[in-house]
């Protein structure tokens, strides 16, 4: 049989102040490439606007395209090649102007300008500001929801320690997930949103496992001279193969989804592509080990007291 | 002997047996949502406050009417805010026959009477408000449902969201903008009269009476494409409008060719009072209106008797068709207008579907190979239950009848990666035990056991977040919500069930086991 592990003894509790570092690391890159970019990149389905998805039958430049749109003048676009050479997408702000005006006036500007030739319009969308705010508010409310979930039945079946720092693990992966997409300038999109509430879940998972673990083990017997930390350490490797094996399918879906699934599931894929690799690490270096630290600085301020109590 | 085998596979053909029988024929079970096969999907927020409007508007002319039948002079009544009409009478001396024409008009209370001005004012009682306002939503559904049923679109989905929301799906629409143009006009058909008393230039400066006001024939150019406004000045008063319809047929332009107009055909009252107008009016111009914009205002030559008119304006017969269907199908109470808009064109749909098969096919193969090289026999069987799992997963959505969208295959993908931890949890659980020197079947028993609790919380939690995201997500984010939950209850009983079973079968019946293939 093909083993990935066997009996692991792997020292990674052990090393959690360094991953502390890293995890802090990643973090902020995250949030400094947020700042300098002035924050995410909204699609249209939460600034509102219009996108426009149109196929030429000859491949057009994007300057040809802004040259014909500029005569409209519906405000700053962004064209965009999406896919191949021959497809593109044009995202239009909000105007005053009813959608059908919008799409029908930058259509006539397509067409008015031969040089760019025959052309199919294959998607238009358009979000009015009431339903862009209302997606904004969506967005938060998903991933609040879907955190407070987590920590309610994590609190409820394990202890508040372990929904705590489940959590809080899941928050790094959501930042980072959030920087990753930053960083490569892409756009928050609801397919976006659907990626980033799968990581939530994904990473939580991991950490159940853990817990599950180290619970079990702790039921059956205790551990004669073995620390806190050790079991926790116990449990993660014992759950290791399990993990890096399930890991590995995922990214390999992910990486799937990623290279083959097209353009309009790219950016869903990338998260998930991220997600995975960050939800592994942050099961044991951050739920694991705060789990740990927390456990630990508990006790050392119950025998602090105890101490002081036998003083007096 | 495991227990109950023979009932337990029964139950698992039977599972199987319902799930193809809700699956055949795929092509009809299985709904495509509008990312996948084309369409339009359209969110109309109805402006339920002009309903509002409006019926104050009509309430305050009905009780002008009424006072003046009595002989009651009125200074001024006019609409306040939506939902407030502010009377004041000529002379203070008439308030208490007044109030007595007013309180025969209900839903309204009388407030900040000033009895030395003659001056009062009516407000509409909050639940006429929100009674009106309901309407407007429950009219224009229906309203724009017979408009989309005589149009001819397949499966239309329009439903209520919220208050004051209206979705609608045509799912295969070819020609968005004239569907767009079909549903989200009013199409309230005015006949008034012209105000023969006030030219149009004096009115433009300014000049117009508090009886009249200004709209436009819009004249296009077919040459060059250009529109030209000609001002009309109209007297308020509508004598008639398109709710006395009972007919409009397209039929070509007699006095243009190529142009079309259509033919309406009143009830009978509505022929009556037609009659009894054109009669009262002969020499005038009647404006024929619809949405504000006059399209002819042809000059009454003598009595129309028995309700007929055409309504002509350069149209193509495709929009002449379209103004018969909407006026057959009734005015919209209240304007709509268009919130969120979402067109995608059918070669786009095909190809984001055979995408997504490719992607979806292709990591559910990384994941098999996987899982057969991996764990040999047992994955095997993991391979089996994940095939069950996806066909349990799409008759539950065909049983449902919940839509399949594009983020909703990736859900499926997600689907995939959760059921095959579930079974990695259990075989890595089973070597555990194996490797601490347990025997074949009591690792398999131990490892079922032990990974239960924790494929049940990893399960829960994820079905938990799905179930967060298909009650307060709206369209894509809840089709990946939908796909995930049923995914995941379909996972949790394969695992259990159909894993279980197959290991019995292979293991569990002989008397020794020597290794697993595992």
């Amino acid at each position: 049989m093909i083993e990935l592990f066997r009996s692991p003894s792997y020292d990674f509790i052990g090393k959690r102040r360094w991953a502390y570092i890293v995890s802090i690391i990643f973090t902020l890159l995250a949030l400094v490439s947020l700042v300098v970019h002035g924050g995410l990149r909204y699609d249209i389905d939460f600034t509102g606007g219009t996108l426009i998805q149109v196929r030429f039958e000859q491949p057009p430049t994007v300057g040809q395209i802004r040259k014909s749109l500029a005569t409209i003048q519906l405000g700053e676009s962004i064209i965009q090649e999406f896919g191949d050479a021959r497809e593109f997408i044009i995202r239009l702000p909000l105007v005053s102007m009813t959608s059908e005006e919008i799409a029908k006036r930058a259509q006539g500007a397509l067409t008015a300008d031969a040089s760019l030739g025959k052309f199919e319009i294959r998607r238009v969308e358009f979000v009015g500001p009431q339903v862009g705010r209302d997606l904004q508010l969506q967005a938060v409310y998903l991933v609040l929801g879907g955190l407070i979930w987590i920590a309610i039945y994590l609190a409820f079946r394990f202890d508040l320690k372990g929904g705590v720092a489940a959590v809080v693990a899941v928050f790094h992966d959501v930042i980072v997930c959030l920087g990753a997409l930053s960083i490569t300038s892409r756009e928050f999109s609801l397919p976006v949103l659907a990626a980033l509430l799968t990581i939530i879940g994904y990473s939580v998972n991991d950490t159940i496992v853990a817990y599950d673990r180290l619970r079990e083990n702790r039921g059956k017997f205790v551990p004669k001279g073995r620390t806190f930390a050790q079991q926790m350490n116990d449990a993660v490797n014992q759950t290791l193969s399990r993990t890096v094996l399930t890991s590995l399918t995922t990214f390999f879906s992910a990486a799937v989804l990623l290279f083959f699934g097209g353009k309009t599931l790219e950016d869903f894929a990338f998260v998930l592509f991220v997600g995975v690799i960050t939800g592994t690490y942050s099961t044991t270096y951050i739920a694991a080990a705060l789990v740990v630290d927390w456990t630990s600085y508990v006790e050392g301020r119950l025998r602090r007291g105890k101490k002081a109590v036998a003083k007096a | 002997m495991p227990r109950h085998l023979r009932v337990r596979i029964a139950f698992v053909v039977l599972v199987v047996a319902v799930s193809i029988w809700y699956l055949y024929p795929l092509k009809r079970t299985i709904n495509l949502g509008l990312d996948l096969r084309g369409g339009i999907h359209l969110m109309l927020g109805v402006e339920v406050d002009k309903h509002v409007a409006s019926q104050t508007d009509r309430a305050a002319e009905d009780l002008k009417a009424a006072l003046e039948r009595r002989g009651i002079g009125i200074k001024r009544i006019v609409r306040e805010g939506n939902a407030a009409i502010l009377v004041e009478l000529a002379n203070p001396q008439a308030w208490n026959d007044a109030l007595t024409v007013v309180a025969e008009l209900g839903a309204f209370e009388r407030r900040d009477d000033d009895q030395a001005a003659g001056r009062f004012k009516l407000v509409m009682s909050e639940r006429r408000v929100g009674q009106l306002r309901d309407d407007a939503v429950r009219q224009g559904l229906e309203t724009i449902r017979n408009r989309v049923d005589q149009f001819g679109v397949s499966e239309p989905t329009i439903t209520r969201q919220g208050g004051d929301r209206i979705l609608i799906q045509l799912p295969g629409v070819q020609d968005p903008a004239r569907a767009k143009a079909l549903i989200g006009k009013t199409a309230l058909l005015e006949f008034r009269l012209l105000d023969e008393r006030t030219s149009v230039e004096p009115a433009l400066a300014g000049q117009l009476p508090e009886t009249s006001e200004i709209l436009y024939r819009r004249e296009v150019d077919k040459q060059t494409k250009s529109e030209r406004k000609i001002p009309y000045v109209v007297l308020k008063r509508r004598l008639l409008t398109g709710a006395e319809l009972t007919r409009a047929e397209v039929q070509a332009d007699p006095n243009s060719t190529g142009n079309w107009q259509v033919a309406i055909e009143f009830t009978s009252t509505g022929a009556r009072i037609f009659g009894e107008v054109t009669e009262q009016n002969v020499g005038k111009h009647l404006a024929i209106i619809l949405d504000g914009n006059v399209y002819s205002a042809p000059r009454i030559n003598e009595r129309i008797p028995g309700g007929r008119a055409v309504i002509t304006g350069q149209f193509t017969v495709d929009e002449a068709r379209d103004l018969a269907i909407i006026l057959r199908a009734g005015a919209l109470p209240a304007p709509v207008v268009i919130l969120e808009e979402r067109t995608v064109g059918p070669s786009l749909g095909a190809d984001s579907i055979r995408q997504g098969l490719i992607a979806i096919t292709g990591s559910a193969v990384v994941v098999f190979i996987f899982m057969l090289v991996y764990y040999r026999l047992s994955g095997l069987i993991a391979d089996v239950a994940l095939g069950l799992n996806l066909l349990i997963l799409f008759a539950c959505m065909a049983a449902f009848g919940a839509t399949l969208t594009l983020p909703g295959l990736a859900g499926i993908a997600l689907t995939v990666g959760m059921a095959v931890d579930t079974n990695i949890l259990i075989f890595e659980r089973i070597r555990e035990e194996l490797r601490v020197g347990k025997t074949p079947r009591s690792a398999i028993e131990a490892g079922f056991r032990r990974a239960f609790r924790t494929i049940v919380d990893t399960h829960l939690t994820v079905m938990g977040t799905a179930i967060i995201l298909l009650s307060f997500g709206t369209s894509s984010v809840k089709g990946f919500g939908v796909s995930l939950f049923i995914g995941l209850g379909a996972s949790l009983f394969t695992a259990y069930f159909f894993t279980r079973l197959l290991f019995d079968l292979a293991y569990m019946r002989r008397r020794t086991v020597e290794t697993i293939s595992i």
